[in-house]
């Protein structure tokens, strides 16, 4: 397992979008962890007096409405992105992994069941449903992350039946058939192992997808609730300040930006690099 | 061909002038007003939210009193009233030729069918309480009611301008709602919900008719839609502007007429006196002098405000300023708190419906609470949810609202209210109040009133609303201050 973790970081720093992007996630997790031991200043605490500083003045990027720092902010707004991405995206890989493991194995009925099932949740604009599911629980952090998380399901479900589906056609497969091994031990010890890099490649979209609806929840109200920090919440309350403190906009606005930006390129770059026929053309 | 392209690109020219001619001729009589809060329905006989008076008050339904813009008792479908020296009975003259907007007849009958409905055991009128002291309401003929009260009542005329005491036909009572028929200058014409309310002129009022010939009212929930929205020119008025901090830029353009007036909005941190912690009269002191007052004016409304240390106008002749009172000291709120038996604080939520001034106003009173250690948790409520969660079902702790009626320091009387605030010798002040018809006294039992809600903390009180209006330069005939939950269009005019 680690040489093959060091044969994919030799090939990834061959590929330039594995590197930046790879920096920038890095760089992402590495300030949501650093919240946990450190912030410039503490974002519970409104002090009116000090509102809309302009960037200097003690304040890095100077301060909110309510006088709070806006790159402590963007720090705790981080911490936030990275946990509902994260336990949005273990949602949807601890349910669909396994469904479709077992529509790929069992093909007939219950794959159909599973998939027309899939089909359906999938017919639905994600965001939208989330909006949904949201509004029917409540608004809320973690109502947000059940919400974007159920629509993940059938995203690793789908895309997990389809490499199963390949891996059940090869030859060691038979073999461990011929063994006496049972579907389901098949599934889990031989599928699912062979199914790891485009699972892995799938998550790192999902976890930048995951991102982008918190984001868009928590603009819309639905999502992360003060006093939490949120990059999306940051975004709603900037909006009304855009004429004369445009930087409250810019700045979450970049954060996401540029976050989604590098998990792309790093879910892009990781797929080549774990593809070894991509490999062999370039 | 190249002629004929001359040709068609000056017809298309000659047809933009023309249409921007014709623009240019047609005087503008129509006005889109816009605001925050949707109505839960249309019946201001039936409904405590301030946004349907907003809507129908003088526009579409009338009182036999009104209250105008100066806040003045004035006639309206009372021509003119006679009070007997005992203060008992009151002899109102209708006025005549006045007919419903689906055609009825206004006359003494729908005077009793009013007043006795409003009053009634079954009554479902928000403001039960202004038809109390009635004893007896008698058609004396087709144009004259006698009204009989059982005490003299200082407030009653003031009392029948409010929204709450409009005049409507026992034919039509019940759908008012949906589709109110009133007797006022503007007739309603439709509502899309979620979107606008929509009312032309009344051809056949009685009184003089108004200069706008209809009148769309918008509702515009979000703060940065309702800026956009001006700036765009979709919209005309915004009688009270969400949004606080982009009303320098409107008093910058000169398109904008900016005016900053008064409400009867007492700005307050609700609190369930009935539950829990909040139950206890130190825990309350401990909240009053942790809430930096000034903080939460210049944080939630950019300023526009003013404290109050009780639930008042400040505008108003016998209010009482005890702002000093409990004056900012989180360090002595913490030791009140401790006193209470609470050293370490404690948990509570704070439900908000979704003004700005409650949203924004109470993420500052949590963080201000949060420093004397009580946690709260914030939960955002939509307004229907909050009337019934919270003002119906009294399922709280603490909210922001604004209690925009005026004069209504008569609801901490109410053992019934959502305060759950229960005090013998205040609600035996009310009734003394009521009952008082000399200013002077009445001015001095108010200051009495006052200072006992004040002393007992029943709510957290914050400030009283500025009315923010912003609207087109040419807009002419607006309310400046609001006296009573109104949008009054009847004065209203395109200057040209």
């Amino acid at each position: 397992m680690l040489d093959r973790f060091g044969e994919i970081l030799r090939h990834g720093m061959r590929n330039r979008s594995f590197v930046t992007g790879g920096i920038i996630t890095l760089l992402f997790f590495s300030i949501a962890l650093l919240s946990y031991i450190w912030t410039p200043h503490s974002i519970e605490n409104i002090d009116i007096k000090s509102k809309l500083l302009s960037p200097g003045t003690g304040f890095l990027l100077g301060t909110d409405h309510f006088g709070r720092d806006i790159l402590s902010m963007l720090i705790m707004g981080a911490r936030n992105s990275v946990i509902v991405a994260f336990v949005a995206t273990g949602i949807g890989i601890v349910f669909g992994v396994p469904l479709g493991l077992i529509a790929a194995a069992s093909k007939g009925w219950t794959d159909e069941l599973i998939m027309r099932f899939n089909d359906f949740t999938f017919a639905f604009p994600s965001l939208i449903s989330a909006i949904m599911i949201t509004a029917i629980l409540g608004p809320g952090a973690v109502n947000s992350i059940i919400a974007i998380g159920i629509f993940n399901i059938p995203v690793f479900a789908r895309v997990v039946r389809g490499a199963a589906l390949s891996v059940w056609k090869r030859e060691f497969i038979l073999a461990a058939r011929s063994a006496g091994k049972r579907t389901l031990r098949i599934s889990f010890e031989h599928i699912l192992p062979n199914t790891f890099s485009v699972l892995i490649v799938q998550a790192t979209i999902q976890f930048a997808m995951g991102i982008l609806a918190e984001a868009g929840l928590s603009y819309l109200g639905l999502g992360t609730q003060p006093p939490a920090a949120s990059w999306g919440k940051m975004l709603n309350e900037a909006q009304t300040f855009l004429h004369f403190a445009p930087q409250l906009a810019i700045y979450p606005g970049i954060a996401i930006a540029l976050t989604v930006l590098g998990l792309n390129l790093f879910g892009d770059g990781l797929r080549d690099v774990l593809d070894p026929k991509l490999r062999r053309q370039r | 061909m190249m002629k004929f392209k001359r040709m068609s690109l000056g017809l298309v020219f000659l047809i933009v002038l023309l249409i921007f001619a014709s623009c240019e001729k047609q005087e503008k009589a129509s006005l889109t007003l816009a605001m925050v809060l949707e109505p839960t329905h249309l019946d201001p006989t039936a409904g405590a939210a301030a946004a349907i008076d907003e809507v129908v008050y003088a526009n579409i339904f009338e009182g036999l009193t009104r209250i105008n813009r100066n806040g003045e008792i004035k006639p309206a479908l009372a021509k003119s009233w006679e009070i007997s020296p005992d203060q008992l009975t009151y002899t109102f003259h209708l006025q005549q030729g006045v007919k419903f907007h689906d055609g009825a007849a206004f006359n003494a009958d729908d005077v009793v069918f009013s007043l006795n409905r409003a009053r009634a055991e079954d009554s479902v009128n928000a403001q039960k309480a202004l038809f109390k002291p009635i004893a007896d309401v008698k058609k004396q003929d087709e144009n004259t009611v006698v009204v009989t009260l059982s005490e003299p009542t200082g407030s009653f005329l003031f009392n029948m301008g409010w929204g709450d005491a409009v005049m409507v036909d026992e034919a039509s009572a019940e759908k008012n709602k949906s589709n109110p028929i009133g007797t006022g200058p503007f007739k309603f014409k439709q509502w899309i919900k979620g979107d606008k309310i929509e009312m032309v002129r009344n051809e056949d009022y009685w009184g003089k008719k108004v200069a706008l010939e209809s009148a769309t009212i918008k509702i515009i929930p979000d703060p940065a839609a309702a800026a956009a929205a001006l700036m765009a020119g979709d919209i005309d008025v915004f009688a009270n502007f969400p949004a606080p901090e982009t009303i320098s830029q409107f008093q910058k353009d000169d398109r904008f007429s900016v005016v900053i007036g008064s409400t009867e909005g007492e700005t307050i941190l609700s609190t369930n006196n009935k539950k829990g912690p909040f139950a206890k009269l130190k825990v309350r002191q401990a909240i009053a002098h942790a809430l930096d007052r000034q903080a939460i004016i210049d944080g939630a409304m950019f300023g526009f405000g003013t404290p109050i240390g009780t639930h008042f106008s400040p505008h108003h002749p016998a209010y009482q300023d005890f702002t000093g009172k409990f004056e900012y000291d989180p360090d002595k709120a913490k030791k009140l708190l401790a006193e209470a038996g609470y050293p370490d604080g404690f948990n509570a939520v704070i439900k908000l419906p979704p003004p700005p001034y409650a949203r924004r106003g109470g993420e500052i009173v949590a963080s201000q609470l949060g420093k004397i250690g009580i946690k709260l948790e914030i939960v955002p409520v939509e307004w229907a949810q909050w009337l019934d969660q919270v003002f119906k079902k009294k399922d709280y702790d603490l909210t922001i609202v604004s209690h925009t009626e005026p004069m209504d320091i008569g609801i901490y009387a109410r053992k019934d209210y959502y305060f759950n605030y229960d005090n013998p010798e205040f609600q035996a002040l009310i009734v003394k109040l009521n009952a008082t018809v000399d200013q002077t006294e009445r001015y001095q039992l108010m200051g009495q009133a006052q200072k006992i809600i004040s002393d007992d903390c029943v709510n957290g009180f914050m400030f009283q609303l500025a009315k923010r209006g912003v609207w087109n330069k040419k807009v002419k005939g607006l309310w400046e201050n609001s006296p009573v939950q109104a949008n009054d269009l009847t004065e209203v005019y395109w200057e040209k």
